[in-house]
């Protein structure tokens, strides 16, 4: 207002300080930079490229932020926007890239690591290197064993599943090791007992242990004989198939699995790029396409019936006490308000006992009133209309806040003008009441049917989705949206987890979602509202 | 203005009456439920089938046995529940005020498209990104193990992360009713952006934040699916996630016991609501005219 009184010793210090500020800024930006850098050198080194890459963006962001002078409007929002790309955007990048994999049970690792575990596998050969044995138990059933091979030169070896060394040095006294026979073998051990032929041959343990150097295990064959234990399948990276050791079957790599000629496969799989084949397996299946069909008309009918019964009460309450002259408004509105002052997981929760078919209070109830007991839990319809009821009672008091907050902004001088005209109060309710909220509450009213679109804590929560649909061949149910079949699908199957299909379907229900999305911010102006003349 | 003739009056009573009639209805659906679960919780019959309204013989056992039942950690999973609220909360509130200022302040390349991405990314749910937000936090932990898997503090990144798109444009909206006059004449007279932004702009946001704190305070401290995903260990749960692997049990027959930890759950969201009530009204309806 006074701008004209400002010093101009007061300019310069402040630009002074503000260079100094500067320089400490950038230190800070390097020391975070550092830091977060050597974070995702980490990520690298553990495999972790996808994630690695996201925090270099990060880096970058945060330095062009801080140190570019022209940037300097993305200091304010480096931080937010930094979470907003780890755990907003990152999340959709990898449902993305999962939908064209086959990720899942069988596909869960990846492909280096399917490798590593092929190639660890091994089996007892016929013939090759052979010992004699001996072997010592600890009362806590842990075994040493002895072993001398043709040219007599002995060893004693522990389980590789125990930690420690894999050999023991053959030395008297040393490690509780007594005095050694005449092959060589240890006559007592400190802590284990000698077993001889009987003992050692009924032990039933034995046979399965692997003893020794971890990639050179060694394996009791038979009572006379230990072997060394050969790998079962050869990697050939060239060609990138494996080849078993006795039989010589190639192994060739398809879609994750390596897989021979006749069909036989090598576990554990890797997760691979299968490219559409979950989409087309959407489209095409019709075990899974006949549930979906029922699922998306619910879907939609369940999120415009709660639409609309929340709406509607909420209006009807806010216009009927709306009055300021009406008295007790306040703690009228405290009272209609609770449904939505408790976590909605906790009232999902007491309604489904309380619609318990047969020992929930409203049953009870109606037994009692008019000797009907309806199965809430087991007819589709009654499920689906339990389920609005409790939505409803859940989502109103939200429209009451909200309209009672739009109406009260809508002019007075409008009505009063509708009045002199002679309008009734039902035209003024059609006429001015409604399409004004419906421009102001409009936006809400799809983020609140898009909400209640993917209710899952609703439906899971209360029903889980059931009375199950019997032709389904996965596991669907009447009152199941799309995000909650998408659920199960994943993660709650009997065959197990499929998170390449679920990921597609997903991708799907975000188009769908996307759409509506887009369709509420060409309807309500939002779009405009970010333009320049705000 | 108007005059009061005699007809005018009875008219007014006989609204009054069906208006009160009416409430009368609406206020016993609404409260109905909650009648119920307390009732429950001092009904020592703990079973849903013999329970009633007014219980024969009340007393408070069921919160005893909340106390003292060792595989249900009922206020270690309480504790929890508020400290994950409140961080999450706070680090939302500072992020996505910082962030709208700018948007609604400055103007850059960029800005639009940022603004509506940001909405667009907000719609995909959370839940259907529920493998990656493991992967991510697994990967992290592995180097971090602090923000790892059965960490607080994972979780707490994961639900800041996630809610920064709608409140960042519920902010943004409020920020953009307060005229732009008033920092111009303060950048006149030699304030910088972030004196504009912490004397000026952030005294009068006080309403959104105390709604972008409740709503944001509410929906982490209700959350159960990624919180049941990413903390695996019973002590580090959250109470949601407590109460809903108690109604997966037997949960007709403990009917009283989770009714009274229900009670005791709701409480601190009850109290919230019951004491800012004006506030949240008269911060939703902002939002919402706006727009």
């Amino acid at each position: 207002m006074d701008a004209n009184q400002t010093p101009i010793e007061g300019e310069f210090a402040k630009k002074t300080i503000l260079g100094a500020g500067n320089l400490l800024t950038s230190l800070l930006v390097l020391v975070v930079d550092i830091a977060l850098g050597y974070f995702a050198f980490r990520l690298f080194s553990l495999g972790y490229i996808p994630l690695g890459i996201c925090f270099v963006l990060i880096i970058l962001m945060i330095s062009v932020a801080f140190l570019v002078p022209k940037a300097h409007m993305f200091k304010w929002m480096a931080i937010g926007l930094s979470a907003w790309l780890l755990f907003s955007i990152f999340p959709i990048v990898y449902t993305i890239y999962n939908a064209f994999t086959n990720y899942g049970d069988g596909h869960l690792i990846s492909q280096a690591q399917a490798i590593d575990q092929i190639q660890a596998q091994t089996y007892l050969p016929e013939t090759g290197k052979a010992y004699q044995w001996i072997a010592y138990r600890s009362p806590e059933n842990e075994y040493l064993l002895w072993l001398k091979d043709a040219e007599g030169n002995t060893k004693l070896v522990t389980q590789v599943d125990v930690p420690g060394d894999a050999e023991i040095p053959l030395v008297t006294g040393e490690n509780g090791i007594g005095e050694l026979d005449a092959e060589g073998a240890p006559v007592t051990i400190e802590g284990y007992t000698r077993l001889n032929r009987i003992l050692a041959s009924t032990d039933k343990n034995l046979t399965k242990i692997k003893f020794g150097d971890p990639e050179n295990t060694i394996q009791v064959r038979s009572p006379s004989e230990a072997a060394e234990l050969l790998p079962l399948y050869t990697y050939d990276p060239e060609t990138n198939t494996f080849t078993h050791a006795v039989t010589g079957t190639v192994y060739f790599d398809q879609e994750g699995t390596y897989t021979a000629k006749n069909g036989e496969r090598l576990i554990p799989g890797y997760s691979a790029i299968v490219g559409t084949k979950n989409f087309v397996q959407f489209v095409n299946s019709p075990g899974l396409r006949g549930p979906l069909v029922t699922i998306v008309i619910w879907n939609f009918l369940f999120a415009t019936f709660s639409l609309l019964l929340t709406f509607s009460v909420g209006l009807l309450i806010s216009i009927i006490y709306g009055d300021p002259k009406f008295k007790g408004k306040k703690i009228l509105r405290s009272l209609l308000l609770i449904p939505y002052t408790i976590p909605s997981l906790i009232t999902i929760l007491i309604w489904r006992g309380m619609f318990n078919p047969d020992l929930g209070v409203i049953n009870r109830m109606l037994e009692s009133i008019f000797n009907i007991s309806p199965r809430w839990f087991t007819q589709p319809w009654l499920a689906r209309i339990a389920l609005l009821v409790v939505n409803t009672w859940l989502g109103y008091p939200y429209w009451m806040l909200v309209t009672s907050g739009a109406l009260q902004s809508i002019p007075g001088d409008i009505y009063e003008a509708a009045e002199i005209d002679g309008a009734s109060g039902w035209q003024r309710f059609r006429n001015i009441t409604l399409p004004l909220l419906l421009v102001s509450v409009g936006p809400l009213m799809i983020s609140s049917f898009i909400f209640n679109f993917n209710n899952f804590n609703l439906i899971y929560a209360f029903i889980n989705g059931g009375p199950p649909i019997p032709t389904a061949t996965t596991q669907a149910g009447y009152t199941d949206i799309i995000i909650s079949y998408v659920y199960n699908l994943a993660f709650a199957s009997g065959r197990g987890v499929q998170y390449g299909y679920a990921s597609a379907i997903s991708l799907v229900l975000f188009m769908l979602i996307a759409v509506m999305s887009l369709l509420q911010f060409k309807f309500t102006n939002m779009w405009e509202e970010v333009g320049e003349n705000v | 203005m108007s005059k009061h003739p005699s007809s005018v009056k009875r008219s007014q009573t006989i609204g009054l009456v069906w208006r009160w009639a009416l409430a009368v209805v609406l206020i016993l659906f609404s409260i109905f439920p909650v009648l119920w679960i307390v009732s429950a919780s001092i009904n020592p019959v703990n079973d849903l089938a013999n329970q009633k309204l007014i219980p024969d013989n009340w007393g408070f056992d069921n919160f005893r046995q909340l106390v003292t039942n060792p595989i249900f950690p009922f206020f270690t999973w309480l504790k929890n529940s508020l400290i994950i609220a409140t961080v999450s909360t706070l680090l939302t509130l500072s992020l996505t005020t910082l962030a709208a200022f700018a948007f609604s302040r400055f103007r850059f390349r960029g800005r639009q498209s940022m603004l509506k991405s940001i909405l667009l990314i907000q719609s995909f749910p959370n839940l259907l990104a529920i493998v990656a937000l493991f992967t991510i936090i697994k990967q992290i932990g592995d180097v971090v193990p602090l923000f790892g898997l059965n960490t607080h503090a994972g979780l707490i990144l994961v639900y800041s992360g996630g809610a920064m798109g709608m409140n960042i444009w519920l902010m943004k909206g409020y920020m953009d009713t307060i005229p732009r006059d008033i920092d111009e004449s303060a950048h006149v007279d030699g304030a910088t952006d972030w004196e504009v932004f912490s004397k000026l702009i952030l005294p009068l946001l006080r309403p959104i934040l105390v709604v972008i704190s409740i709503l944001s305070f509410i929906g982490t401290y209700g959350e159960f699916i990624i919180a049941r995903t990413l903390l695996t260990q019973r002590e580090m749960q959250t109470v949601m996630v407590g109460l809903q692997i108690f109604t997966a049990g037997q949960y007709t027959k403990n009917w009283g016991i989770f009714a009274a930890g229900a009670l005791i759950a709701a409480l601190p969201i009850m109290i919230i609501y019951l004491i800012l009530q004006d506030q949240i009204v008269g911060g939703l309806t902002q939002g919402a005219v706006k727009g």
